[in-house]
């Protein structure tokens, strides 16, 4: 069935698409700003409802595993730096090395297999069994997906930690407090450590872009329904309203992180001034 | 190099042997589909078994990683031209065009490119050049980075004073005692593109967004093989193998390199 000349007519003048680019460029910016992203061609709905349906299941996914990769990563650092060139800290480094190399969605499939398909013991997909929806069988369903997704930025963090350390236990004031005979575990934690995390703190803060690029093939893998799904079925069925307000939103968000997280920083640290 | 990264180098050789020259004596076409064979083990006909479609695996590894390390290489050679502009310019003539390039940098990196990349396709399709085209358009800024820093670098130096003072017009400085300068790090950088790349080009075919069908990549090959991981889990490993093993590669060499080429960076490790 095609459409006649007048319907396609019509059709063109309610879109707006006989008005000249840079008019419908200054409308979609104002429309924008109002909140108004516009709606989506695939499904009538407001772009802005079919977000906020997904966003709190893309920020679970995405917030767990920026912990995971914190309370991992940084010990992970911290051993590797306190014992620097031992087989230990080669081992770990390079597993590191082979987590930046693994493709997200590859290490999902193996982990699918091992862990749902031959081991029976962690669900594959989704983000709750239908019949069963307590706190228990929703963490289980989020711990493969959080894992993988982890595994996007665990590895920079490690090696951030550990260059970080390896430079502060090189510092003056390390050896000023050795020679006033303080114990070793209390300067590594009162001198050591704070002055080690702070450029860990910023580095983390710029991976959450990649972190958040990361969400589109894990959510693909794992069946997850958050925003990475949805700008994937929506480029699929090319819904340029809604994989553009998608884009727009985690823009938005992981700029807003930045900021924080600058701002954190310099608050944490007074030698730092925003200039 | 270390003997790391000589490993990973011959590594390296080995696989642009495979993809490339496999396929001139081994001549099963990746798109000739056995439908009575499909999802077969390893035999004599198909050592790695075949397809759902019952295509030769082997075969389309060797095609596919063509396809694979062509749009990687590719990719990486279009973010060094975009990155040696954009940061070569900032560094050089400073001012306004050093604020509104390396501004437009940091926002770059600022917001997820993946998800740009997904608009950007999704509007201009996703043949081969488009798609070389869109993975380097999205990922120069740590090469404009590296190249901005080392043109402030060299800039001040003598050498590029007493140019100057002989009459050398900025262009000039620029092209033949600047930017020559920034290579030891540009083949670091683009050692590290190429694997960025491989893995951005495999995650968007592995979506079904990237290289088309029946022509294979490696991470097409893992879209499909997904669906039968449950019956026929080789599919999805072979793919996969491949891929790390080559970015890792890639990784050590540009890390091999590094040293090789940066003393500086050897005491920082």
């Amino acid at each position: 069935m095609s459409a006649t000349a007048e319907q396609r007519d019509a059709l063109i003048r309610a879109m707006g698409l006989d008005r000249p680019v840079a008019e419908r460029y200054v409308r979609w910016l104002g429309d924008t700003l109002h909140g108004d992203l516009g709606a989506s061609l695939t499904s009538d709905q407001p772009v802005a409802t079919l977000i906020g349906e997904r966003l709190p299941n893309t920020l679970t996914l995405a917030g767990a595993a920026l912990g995971l990769s914190c309370v991992l990563g940084i010990p992970i650092g911290i051993v590797q730096a306190l014992r620097r060139n031992t087989w230990l800290d080669h081992v770990l480094s390079l597993l590191s090395a082979i987590g930046l190399a693994i493709p997200v969605f590859w290490l999902g499939i193996v982990l699918i297999l091992v862990f749902a398909v031959s081991l029976h013991v962690l669900p594959s997909a989704g983000l709750a069994s239908a019949s069963d929806g307590s706190l228990g069988d929703r963490l289980a369903h989020l711990l493969l997906p959080t894992f993988a997704l982890a595994t996007t930025i665990l590895p920079t963090v490690v090696r951030f930690m550990r260059s970080s350390l390896l430079e502060v236990l090189g510092t003056e004031y390390m050896r000023t407090a050795e020679a006033k005979g303080l114990a070793a575990r209390t300067i590594l934690r009162r001198h050591g450590l704070p002055n080690a995390l702070i450029p860990v703190l910023s580095a983390v803060g710029a991976l959450v872009p990649r972190l958040l690029g990361g969400t589109v093939v894990t959510e693909a893998v794992f069946g997850w329904p958050g925003m990475g799904r949805l700008a994937l079925d929506a480029a699929n069925g090319r819904d340029y309203p809604l994989v553009t307000g998608i884009a727009l939103v985690v823009a938005a968000i992981a700029v807003a992180t930045t900021v924080v997280v600058d701002l954190t920083y310099t608050r944490l640290d007074p030698r730092i001034r925003l200039a | 190099m270390s003997g790391v990264g000589r490993a990973a180098l011959i590594t390296l050789v080995l696989a642009v042997l495979f993809a490339f020259a496999l396929p001139l004596v081994w001549t099963i076409a990746p798109e000739a589909t056995d439908p009575a064979h499909g999802l077969a083990g390893p035999t004599s006909v198909h050592p790695l078994g075949t397809d759902e479609l019952g295509r030769d695996v082997l075969s389309r590894l060797a095609h596919g990683g063509q396809v694979t390390l062509v749009v990687g290489i590719a990719a990486m050679l279009t973010a060094l031209v975009l990155g040696v502009l954009v940061g070569g310019a900032a560094g050089f003539y400073g001012g306004w065009a050093d604020g509104v390039l390396m501004r437009l940098t940091d926002a770059m990196l600022a917001i997820p490119t993946f998800f740009l990349l997904l608009v950007v396709i999704t509007v201009l399709g996703s043949d081969l050049y488009t798609l070389v085209l869109v993975i380097g358009g999205f990922s120069w800024m740590p090469v404009a980075r590296v190249v901005y820093g080392e043109t402030l670098r060299w800039k001040a130096t003598e050498f590029v004073v007493a140019a100057r003072s002989l009459g050398a017009s900025p262009l000039r400085i620029l092209v033949r005692h600047v930017l020559p300068q920034t290579i030891p790090v540009l083949v670091v950088s683009a050692t590290l593109g190429v694997a960025y790349a491989i893995l951005t080009e495999s995650a968007v075919s592995y979506l079904g967004l990237g290289v088309q069908p029946p022509t294979p990549s490696w991470g097409n090959m893992l879209q499909r093989a997904q669906q039968y991981v449950f019956t026929a889990p080789v599919l999805a490993f072979y793919p996969g193998a491949a891929i790390v093993t080559v970015v890792l590669a890639f990784n050590f060499v540009g890390d091999g390199l590094r040293d090789l080429l940066d003393p500086r960076s050897r005491s920082r490790a």
